[in-house]
């Protein structure tokens, strides 16, 4: 990569990684306070957005600054008092740059908890120690789990008002592990915090020394932000080719795209998807510098040994871990629009850098997060917020990874071919790593899906 | 369950990305994605910091090939003449293809009234939509952060507007994973945001790292300023300053770099990139809170701006 030509910055600033979280719940269990906390702890808001925090906590007569306000965008949420979307927000500390996906809370906006979670590396979900786990715990556990995310954090607040009781904290901490390993869930740590008091959040709380693991934003600078790169099938989708045909560069052919997960080395055999042809990786550019290996999540253009067609929409991936391509795509879905999605719908499939069209022929069920994962079997329609299954058939193959196995190759969005809205967030094969949904099983088409 | 957090010691393997090349990977992806769906991309640039930031990432996104893109400055006729010349050069330098959509022209002919105040940032927005409708781009590059402004910070990172260039946002399309969805209509197009997840902080450091030439205007230097609402204003033909108004003499330099009329300089001695650094970590001000006079007009002003087709 590119050689740091000033040494005064190089060390302590370039040396951070950056971790992507997303938060979970509601305005009551102390969310925007949580995040206020963070950010105004870690002293990343600056003193001109506080002041404008004071000046309109006043006009809307509050005595003092409302952090929430900090994370409310839009006049037209101020003016309704709702968050309508994602922010994103940002902080570091010297160990870590942090980018927080920050969602609302309510039931009907399980589409925002879905979009923020799909670049999340973590997920905090808040619950009230005076009440424990709700249905909206369970709603919010279950889309980390269905993302795939792989760490999840447990933060029990307003321990303050329960006296920092450990029998309280234990309890809530052992429900939740329970239920969100039940569901998949790899890595869960529980945290008893006081966001109001700052309690465990920033600074360790000097009221619970029954508690002996680390606070939450020191959960956040040391959670692990890449995978184990060996256990992650390679996989290369192309997004352009670069082909300069310029006197200095008169043959040069590359293949620009980023990793998506895995590593790829000089030398490995691959298979360009979806024609099956098979080559080998002769070169690796990362940005200007000439490496032998090169892993996700890196912006690389890759130089091959033969002349093949490849071009944008193809997926390279080593010849030994290739997936199989398929026109059957079955997938659990989260339905992002008000325009709902039926049997017999035709829409655009986005896979990586592919879009191709696609017919909806089976929504087998439909999943209700908050009651213990009821399905509904064969639903008229799959409505906006709506978790589900689809059985889709495109026109073209599509080299479609499970989704447990690559977040981004196991994706997909659907698209109203119409106007172009996002229609859909797709996640192929089933839904829930450890608990197999039973309608799922019942319907018993594997033809053609052989993860 | 499996616990695998290694508490206590440092967790990042060998192949976790530092931030900046994580930043720098997810921006390449972007201008990579409008290269390969869009026919008619351009990006904005102004000679500022974020845009010289742009050209650079697309410049290394495209290597050893030309960049696939022409560019596109809205002048405000009240820009910083060193910038200008930094944009000129800039140009020159990489065989670019400058389109310039003069906010002067606009009022020398009477399309666009001066304001009040002399501030022309607001009057640049009908130049810009006009540009990309009679030059046909469907996808324009801009600068803007998340970190800059919380209008800013629902946006996305392909950021569709309809044929008057407004932005809505309560119909923004979700963007999940890294799929960005480009489809729009004939007329319509896609403002694109590459920078969206950085700060001030790490254009800065990335800047350093990179060694990327800026404008001089960026680092210290005696300037004649007055000052008007809490800033210092350069003094010059765009209209400052007023009676008493007092015009002195100043070590300062810029933070952004805008229509003179409302960018203002902040006191500093940082002459070079590790200073500004250092003075950008320890700052209590907003970047555009310390310096853009535009921001301060109303709680919603950007959102405003951003709805009309602002950048």
């Amino acid at each position: 990569m590119t050689s740091t030509t000033s040494p005064i910055t190089a060390e302590a600033l370039s040396a951070t990684t950056l971790l992507r979280f997303a938060t979970a719940g509601s305005v009551d269990d102390g969310k925007s306070t949580l995040v206020g906390r963070l950010l105004h702890d870690s002293k990343s808001v600056l003193t001109d957005q506080l002041e404008a925090v004071e000046r309109a906590s006043q006009i809307r007569g509050h005595d003092a600054p409302d952090l929430a306000l900090l994370t409310d965008g839009l006049r037209a949420e101020r003016e309704q008092g709702i968050t309508i979307d994602v922010a994103y927000r940002y902080f570091a500390t010297p160990r870590r740059r942090f980018i927080l996906a920050d969602t609302p809370g309510h039931v009907q906006y399980t589409r925002n908890m879905v979009t923020g979670a799909s670049t999340a590396e973590l997920a905090v979900v808040l619950v009230d120690a005076r009440n424990g786990v709700v249905e909206q715990t369970r709603r919010h556990a279950a889309v980390a789990a269905l993302l795939r995310v792989p760490h999840v954090v447990l933060a029990v607040n307003k321990m303050d008002l329960v006296d920092y009781a450990e029998p309280v904290f234990a309890a809530i901490a052992e429900e939740f592990t329970a239920y969100a390993a039940s569901l998949g869930v790899p890595d869960i740590t529980a945290i008893p915090i006081s966001a109001l008091a700052g309690d465990n959040v920033v600074e360790p709380s000097a009221h619970m020394d029954w508690y002996g693991g680390p606070t939450v934003l020191e959960h956040l600078e040391t959670v692990p932000v890449s995978h184990d790169l060996a256990a992650c099938p390679p996989r290369f989708p192309v997004q352009y080719v670069i082909r300069p045909q310029t006197a200095g560069h008169p043959d040069y052919r590359g293949y620009a795209g980023r990793i998506a997960s895995g590593m790829l080395r000089v030398g490995d055999p691959v298979t360009v998807l979806p024609s099956g042809r098979t080559t080998t990786i002769t070169g690796i550019d990362v940005l200007g510098t000439s490496v032998d290996t090169a892993w996700a999540p890196q912006s690389v253009t890759l130089l091959l040994a033969d002349d093949l067609d490849v071009s944008r929409g193809d997926l390279i991936a080593p010849t030994a871990s290739a997936p199989a391509v398929t026109q059957d795509v079955r997938a659990t879905v989260c339905h992002l629009h008000e325009r709902a999605l039926r049997v017999g719908s035709r829409v655009l499939l986005k896979h990586g850098t592919r879009t191709v069209k696609a017919l909806v022929k089976e929504l087998p069920y439909r999943i209700d997060l908050s009651h213990g994962l009821a399905h509904e079997n064969d639903p008229a329609e799959l409505a906006v917020n709506d978790i589900g299954a689809v059985v889709l058939r495109t026109a073209e193959p599509l080299p479609i990874d499970a989704y447990a196995d690559s977040r981004l190759t196991g994706s997909f969005l659907l698209i109203d071919p119409a106007d172009g809205t996002t229609l859909t967030a797709g996640m192929a094969g089933e839904a829930f790593a450890a608990q197999p949904p039973p309608a799922a099983a019942a319907a018993g088409d594997d033809e053609g899906w052989d993860f | 369950m499996t616990t695998t957090v290694a508490h206590g010691g440092a967790t990042d393997s060998p192949y976790a990305l530092s931030h900046l090349d994580a930043l720098e990977s997810e921006a390449v992806h972007i201008f990579r994605e409008v290269a390969g769906e869009f026919e008619r991309p351009v990006v904005l640039f102004s000679g500022g910091k974020d845009s010289i930031l742009m050209l650079h990432l697309a410049l290394k996104a495209f290597a050893p090939a030309a960049v696939p893109f022409s560019l596109l400055h809205v002048d405000t006729g009240h820009n910083f003449p060193e910038v200008l010349e930094f944009r000129d050069r800039t140009v020159a330098e990489h065989s670019l293809r400058l389109h310039v959509a003069s906010v002067q022209d606009y009022i020398d002919d009477g399309r666009l009234r001066e304001r009040p105040d002399g501030t022309r940032n607001p009057l640049q927005t009908v130049p810009l939509t006009d540009a990309i409708r009679e030059l046909r781009f469907d996808a324009v590059f801009g600068g803007g952060r998340r970190d800059e402004e919380k209008a800013r910070a629902k946006e996305r990172v392909f950021s569709l507007r309809d044929e008057f260039s407004q932005w809505d946002p309560r119909r923004q399309r979700p963007e999940l994973w890294q799929l960005y969805n480009g489809r729009h209509a004939p007329g319509e197009h896609v403002r694109v945001f590459p920078l969206s997840n950085w700060t001030e902080l790490d254009v800065w450091q990335y800047i350093a790292r990179e060694d990327i030439a800026l404008p001089e205007i960026y680092f210290a230097h005696e300037r004649e300023v007055f000052q008007r609402s809490g800033m210092w204003l350069t003094a010059g033909e765009w209209g400052g300053p007023k009676d008493g108004e007092a015009v002195e003499t100043r070590l300062v330099r810029y933070r952004t770099v805008g229509d003179m009329s409302c960018t203002g300089a902040v006191d500093s001695d940082a002459t070079t990139l590790d200073t500004v650094i250092a003075e950008i970590a320890a700052s209590r001000l907003t970047e555009r809170g310390a310096t853009r006079a535009d921001d301060k007009m109303s709680e919603a002003a950007m959102e405003d701006r951003k709805r009309e087709g602002y950048f």
